[in-house]
């Protein structure tokens, strides 16, 4: 049988140990706060990267990007005819509609995109959440930089097929 | 020193007290609550760990539109904070502070006033409670007048078993009877009293009349600004009232090392330690019940409180 009178006891040791204990309180605006990594806060554009290829528009399942290119005429010395390239005019993300899935991340061939920790940028109006991508540069400087690989992983894709290739070139 | 002067003074210093005590009270239950619940509590007012979270609180208050509902009872509206205020003042007069008449006011009947006095209390609640116009406040004040209507009861014959102890109704004469061993001998009549103390003050776990979370506020729902600012405070000076008095009577007042010189300082110290277990009890337990309340009342605390009178007559015959 319980002692009465257990149970008030017990609530008053509760509260009791957690005041001598730090409490949970993160200070943010004071402190920063210390997220985990690979955090999604906001993506960001390395311009030079990107061959306006259009998968990360088409992949978005929320049609959040918005690309407007043109074609370049770039005459090559000694060439036969002069070749084409894509200029891109506008990568805007729009971060009212952007569920954060990463899909474009994922898809991008040439690593034109990354997730950065950055997660400031609340606005007062929906609207100014559109960011072009003068914007999504800005925060390419916060981008971290990739985890170091698992010495007990596989090798890179890359790396086992220049094994093979340099093997059988020996042979 | 002239009679007026030192009058005036005794005055002053109760009036300062009456504004200090409660403040430092208010700002400990804020950071005592934040941390058991692991939180920091207020940090910014201040810059210091928000010592002026109370200041500020009391500047918001002022600034705000004082509203009389229309169909409220004007008068006895406006005057029910006062009245809920003014008794607790009145109570700090005659609590002695030390040895020596240390206190404001000495009174033979200290104890009869001081009882008598906290019941006014109850008499602003029913007036804020019936000139709201408020159903919330109407049933806070009906559970708030059989609250305190209950343990009025344990709370005097606790109040008396100690008084018969002692031999008087002298507050400072109570504590100069006090013996350490009274503190066994005394001890059921400590935790009543303490208990519906807490329940004349209508502090958690006995915040039935307030309830915000099935009356909105009770009887505090209609009020806004200072006024409701005068209730918040009535609630803080009366955890200093309550800690007090369960100092001055059951835990021996200023008696302690050097008393002498530091009795104030035991006193307060008292005090501060009674008021820390109210917030304590505050932040452990859930709210009662209205018949749980009335249940703990009734059957429990009055019974109680009788035998230890039995108890106490028996060991003040025998001795």
């Amino acid at each position: 049988m319980d002692i009465p009178g257990k149970g008030l006891v017990k609530g008053l040791a509760v509260t009791l140990g957690t005041l001598t204990q730090r409490s949970h309180t993160h200070q943010y605006p004071d402190v920063e706060p210390d997220l985990p990594p690979r955090s999604r806060g906001v993506i960001a554009l390395i311009e030079e990267n990107c061959t306006v290829c259009m998968l990360c528009a088409r992949e978005c399942p929320d049609w959040c990007i918005y690309i407007d290119s043109h074609k370049e005429e770039v005459v090559v010395p000694g060439a036969a005819r002069a070749r084409q390239r894509n200029v891109l005019d506008r990568f805007a993300i729009d971060f009212s509609l952007c569920m954060y899935c990463g899909i474009c991340i994922e898809v991008c061939p040439f690593d034109a995109l990354h997730w950065t920790p950055e997660f400031e940028y609340a606005e007062h109006d929906i609207r100014d959440l559109l960011h072009e991508k003068e914007r999504l540069e800005e925060w390419v400087a916060t981008v971290p930089a990739p985890p170091a690989h698992d010495p007990h992983g596989e090798p890179a894709k890359e790396q086992t097929a220049a094994a093979k290739r340099s093997g059988r070139g020996a042979v | 020193m002239p009679i007026w002067l030192e009058l005036a003074l005794r005055v002053l210093v109760v009036v300062g007290a009456f504004l200090t005590l409660p403040l430092i009270v208010g700002q400990a239950e804020h950071k005592v609550m934040a941390h058991m619940q692991g939180r920091l509590g207020p940090m910014y007012a201040g810059a210091f760990h928000g010592w002026a979270q109370l200041v500020a609180d009391g500047v918001k208050f002022v600034q705000k539109e004082d509203i009389t509902p229309r169909a409220a009872d004007r008068p006895v509206f406006r005057l029910a904070p006062v009245v809920a205020l003014l008794p607790y003042l009145a109570v700090l007069l005659v609590i002695p502070l030390g040895p020596h008449g240390l206190v404001a006011q000495p009174l033979d009947v200290g104890l009869f006033f001081v009882l008598a006095v906290v019941g006014i209390g109850v008499i602003a609640v029913l007036m804020a409670a019936w000139s709201s116009a408020n159903k919330y406040s109407l049933l806070g004040g009906l559970r708030a007048a059989a609250q305190l209507l209950g343990y009025e009861l344990p709370f005097v014959l606790s109040a008396a078993s100690v008084a018969m102890a002692a031999g008087t109704l002298s507050l400072s004469g109570i504590v100069e009877a006090w013996r350490p061993w009274w503190l066994l001998w005394q001890l059921p009549a400590m935790l009543i009293f303490f208990t519906a103390g807490l329940a004349e003050i209508r502090r958690p776990p006995f915040d039935m009349p307030i309830a915000d979370s099935e009356l909105v506020f009770g009887y505090m729902t209609e009020y806004t600004g200072l006024r409701f600012a005068f209730f918040l405070l009535a609630e803080y000076v009366g955890i200093v009232v309550i800690a007090a008095l369960t100092t001055v009577l059951f835990l021996g007042g200023w008696k302690g090392p050097l008393d002498d010189q530091l009795g104030w300082l035991w006193t307060l110290l008292k005090v501060f330690a009674v008021a820390f277990v109210v917030i304590w009890l505050r932040v452990a337990y859930p709210r009662l019940r209205e018949d749980q309340l009335q249940r703990l009342c009734w059957l429990i605390l009055v019974p109680l409180a009788l035998l230890q009178l039995v108890l106490t007559a028996a060991v003040k015959v025998a001795l």
